[in-house]
């Protein structure tokens, strides 16, 4: 194994250490672009020489991503990533994987991996580029694409209801989940940066504007002139404002969120507050659940929680065996059981 | 006699001790009734002893069937030999019934005059419905003339011997297969030595039920010694093997060994995932038990994730292997593309089973052959490999392995359910004696922003200038492309699904460039051909009729071909184990006979392969029952043809 290989002094790295020599081949204006922009600032700050990154991709616009990177890179078919990306990282832990995918691969064809990936917080760091659209196919309807949207696949309207993809992470059992915006520069950056600290599985949605085939799907989010009133930057041990004023806030009612003005006898104190350590995910879920236009879409850390990480798990139970058997002796092994000899 | 002792062969003044060469003995129940572990244990002293052993274990698809049914009757079949022998024998010598459904399922197969021994306990009203006898068999006329029978009260005898220990009337009767396994003891003169020490490990911690055992298997020995139904016992002397020492092994076992022996001689680390599937899960228990071996088991969510697993372990430098039956086989092939395309090495193990679809899940077929061919989207050729037997398997997947890495390319390991399961004798190799799997990976930079030349230099302008740089699909004497592990400076690239550029591996679709890399997978996997062992003919090198079978079939096939040279025919044997590329003289040693046999267990796979690349016109013998040949279906067959 070429652990070895892992250098003690670490060079220093800069974004276009990370840049490949291959053409870019998005669509020009794709929210692609600046995904990939943060993530070259992210990786030169973690520490991590170069040769230690792994970029694993399903199908899909989003997953041409490895290409895009002077990593390690692997892309991969159609939803497997989160499978192939753990045979990367069950078999060698201390690389840093990343798992690069899109609505389509991650939660339609490759959704029973996605969620396994989730549930056995393994080392993995995946970002999940919602666009609500089938890019790479010329535009059909995707599994977070609303109820009615129209598509060459839905002529006459979607009639599929959608699926949130961190109700699903959280309901996996992932225990980091966050969400972020494509052109929120610095939003990303510290989402990226934060994910990748994380020791478990980090889930990350983007929303990704398809400016092809669901140009302004997240306008709301995005437009810097309207985008207060729709989404909800969470901090970790504040209460939940928003608002251009940040005047409005999230209150419990019951099981229930509901939107209230911060003032009018309604002071901070009665808010709900932000805890992303919380060990139990329900606040975490109703935050997820929380949807445009009816309420604004919270943005940031949803959940960080420490849980036992699978790869190191794999190896500890190693370790333990050979503590308690001794190391593998294959002459024992063969004649283990009952022999006999013949003259 | 404590009952810690063995049972001691005592010699009895009214009985007669007679010698034979062989028997095959079958042991029957409820799935429920222990056949399967009786069985085991008879082939282990058998084994220990020094007889030549063979083995064909059948069970239900189903856990637990209603007990008494036809659909829940398990059984066991032992072939034990003074001389060589290469399968579980096609005619039973006795038969061993628990209850009338084991009964009606398997008096089949006994031959005429053979030994049948009952519980008769069991052929009450109910049991004889469920079996649907509507008369008691054993008073039949025809039953009674055809064989020796023993009716033994074997669940009142038991329940006598184990009573007063405190155990439950379940309990007590979970220990009536050894009462069983007892009798044939004293009826075959085995040493049971070995059985009371798995017994006394088994139920170390249990102490009344190993005693009731213990009894159990006293009671049977003595029920055969002292009563007077029984004239006459057995033995079979020990069989002339090779000098070495020996154990008894089944073949998902050796695969599983094999490889874990494979990885170590690489230098490399064993990566396995797996989804657990009937007849192949045994690999994953195997080395799952082996972490003190440094094995990483990946149980994944599904076939294809563990395909695709086994494509990223295999990418982050790993002996990265997975086993399945065919219904897993087919889950995997799109991601078995994608190591086909990545060029990285891996193996698939299929340990075929009856298909098509779920089929017969426990039961055993060789008709997944054209799907390790051709089970891809593309020109995607793999080399396979098919074991000959149990044993065979820990030799060839280390083969397996060696192709794969030398290479860069997965490697398909054909067993099935019938070697899998079966058992026979290993002589036990030294580890130090194996040939060493030779692996090189490229080395990476010194320092930062410097890049690998002596393994893979070239430099980007074609002419052997410019800044040096790492070329991934950049070709060797073999054809094989460099395996550079990620955790290596200077080395970074990018590989997929994608059509690859020669030489650089970016992304290309123009036509001559696919075109190119077509031929090259395609010429790579063919042009293995010249570095594996020329094909061997068993018996004259040209002559009437050339019996060629591959796999699982090899004993049935090399005895039939064996009797039939005996008796002076013009017969010859080649048995393949290399299934893609053929040998490169196969082409010769088929047009060297007028006739050629291809038996198979499925509707002519092999015979399809073979009479497309070589035009000749080869007849098949196909058998697609689930079941291995018998050597006399074979030996007619034989006949027919030469006679044809």
């Amino acid at each position: 194994m070429s652990t070895d290989a892992v250098k003690t002094s670490l060079p220093v790295l800069t974004a276009k250490d990370f840049a490949s020599d291959q053409e870019i081949r998005w669509c020009p204006r794709c929210g692609d672009y600046s995904i990939l922009a943060q993530m070259k600032k992210v990786l030169p700050t973690l520490g991590i020489p170069r040769e230690n990154f792994v970029f694993v991709s399903g199908i899909g616009c989003s997953s041409r991503f490895p290409y895009y990177m002077n990593t390690y890179g692997f892309h991969g078919i159609h939803g497997r990533a989160p499978a192939i990306a753990s045979g990367v990282k069950v078999s060698r832990p201390e690389l840093q994987v990343w798992v690069i995918t899109g609505d389509g691969d991650a939660l339609s064809i490759g959704g029973n991996h996605l969620m396994h990936m989730l549930r056995r917080n393994m080392g993995l760091k995946v970002v999940l580029f919602n666009n609500r659209i089938y890019g790479l196919t010329k535009g059909q309807y995707s599994p977070t694409s609303p109820v009615g949207k129209i598509t060459y696949s839905t002529p006459v309207g979607s009639i599929d209801n959608p699926l949130s993809p961190l109700c699903y992470a959280i309901g996996s059992e992932a225990t980091f989940v966050a969400r972020s915006v494509d052109v929120d520069i610095k939003h990303l950056t510290f989402v990226l940066e934060r994910a990748a600290h994380h020791e478990g599985t980090a889930f990350v949605e983007v929303y990704q504007d398809c400016n092809i085939f669901n140009h302004e799907a997240f306008l709301y989010a995005s437009d810097k002139t309207i985008k207060a009133d729709h989404i909800l930057y969470l901090e970790h041990g504040k209460p939940l404002v928003f608002g251009k004023d940040v005047k409005k806030g999230i209150r419990l009612n019951g099981m229930h969120p509901e939107i209230v003005e911060v003032g009018k006898g309604i002071n901070e104190d009665d808010l709900l507050f932000h805890d992303e350590k919380a060990s139990e995910p329900s606040l975490a879920f109703l935050l997820s659940r929380m949807r445009h236009p009816e309420f604004p879409e919270p943005m940031g850390i949803f959940r960080d929680v420490a849980a036992p990480i699978y790869d190191q798990r794999v190896t500890e139970q190693i370790d333990a065996e050979i503590k308690k058997k001794g190391p593998g002796d294959f002459d024992a092994l063969y004649n283990s059981g009952d022999t006999w000899t013949v003259e | 006699m404590s009952s810690t002792e063995a049972v001691a062969a005592q010699p009895h003044p009214d009985k007669k001790l007679e010698q034979v060469e062989s028997v095959v003995i079958r042991f029957c129940g409820d799935s429920g009734d222990g056949m399967q572990l009786v069985g085991g244990l008879f082939t282990n002293v058998s084994a220990v002893f020094g007889n030549d052993v063979s083995t064909l274990p059948d069970f239900p698809a189903e856990i637990r069937a209603p007990v008494g049914t036809l659909a829940g009757v398990s059984g066991f079949q032992l072939h034990f030999s003074s001389h060589d022998i290469f399968t579980p024998g096609d005619e039973v010598d006795t038969l061993v019934a628990m209850n009338p459904a084991a009964l009606k399922t398997n008096l089949g197969d006994l031959r005429r005059g053979g030994t049948l021994i009952v519980n008769e306990d069991e052929f009450d009203k109910g049991n004889l419905q469920k079996a649907g006898y509507a008369t008691n068999p054993l008073e039949s006329d025809e039953v009674i003339s055809k064989y020796t029978i023993h009716r033994v009260p074997m669940t009142r005898l038991n329940r006598d011997a184990v009573a007063g220990l405190g155990l439950s009337q379940k309990e007590v009767d979970r220990s009536r297969n050894i009462f069983a396994l007892g009798l044939v003891y004293w009826l075959y003169d085995r040493d049971s030595k070995p059985t009371v020490q798995f017994l006394n490990d088994k139920f170390k911690k249990k102490p009344d039920v190993l005693e009731a055992n213990l009894r159990a298997l006293r009671a049977g020995s003595n029920y055969g010694f002292s009563t007077e139904a029984f004239t006459t016992h057995y033995q079979v002397p020990r069989a002339r093997l090779a000098p070495g020492t020996y154990r008894k092994i089944a073949g998902n076992e050796a695969t599983a060994w094999g490889l874990v022996t494979a990885a170590k001689l690489a230098g490399k680390s064993l990566f396995y995932a797996g989804y657990p599937i009937t007849p192949a899960s045994d690999i994953l228990h195997q080395l799952s038990n082996m972490k003190n071996f440094g094995v990483k088991t990946f149980q994944a969510e599904d076939e294809i994730a563990a395909m695709s697993a086994v494509c990223g372990a295999a990418f982050a430098g790993n002996i990265a292997v997975t086993a399945s039956s065919g219904p897993g086989i087919c889950l995997k092939g799109e991601a078995m593309g994608l190591g086909f395309m990545t060029e990285l090495p891996m193996i698939i193990i299929d340990v075929q089973r009856g298909g098509p679809s779920t089929g017969l899940p426990t039961k055993t077929e060789q008709s997944d052959l054209l799907l390790a061919m051709f089970g891809r989207n593309g020109d995607s050729p793999l080399p396979i490999l098919a074991a000959s037997g149990p044993g065979d398997c820990f030799t060839l997947v280390q083969e397996a392995v060696r192709i794969a890495v030398e290479f860069m390319t997965p490697v398909i390991f054909l067993t099935d359910g019938y070697i899998a399961n079966g058992a026979e004798p290993w002589r036990i190799p030294k580890f130090s004696d194996l040939a060493p799997i030779s692996v090189v990976h490229p080395h990476g930079a010194a320092s930062p922003g410097q890049f690998a030349t002596e393994e893979n230099g070239h430099a980007s302008n074609g002419n052997g200038e410019g800044e040096p740089e790492f070329l991934p699909y950049k070709r060797n004497e073999k054809m094989a492309r460099p395996w550079a592990i990620p955790g290596t400076p200077g080395l970074e690239h990018r590989i997929g699904g994608l059509e690859k550029a020669d030489v650089t591996g970016n992304v290309d679709y123009s036509p001559h460039n696919h075109h190119k890399m077509v031929m090259n997978r395609c010429n790579k996997v063919a042009g293995i051909a010249n570095y594996i062992p020329l094909q061997e003919v068993e018996g004259p090198p040209k002559g009437k009729l050339l019996v060629l079978s591959w796999g699982g079939t090899f004993g049935a096939v090399r005895t039939a071909v064996e009797n039939c040279i005996a008796q002076g025919k013009s017969v010859a044997h080649a048995h393949l184990r290399y299934m893609n590329p053929f040998p490169r003289n196969l082409g010769e040693i088929v047009k060297n006979y007028e006739k050629v046999l291809i038996p198979e267990l499925n509707t002519g796979q092999l015979r399809l392969l073979i009479r497309a690349k070589y035009l000749v016109d080869a007849q098949g013998h196909n058998k697609i029952q689930g079941k291995p040949f018998l050597v006399h279906e074979l030996v007619r067959k034989i006949d027919e043809t030469l006679e044809g």
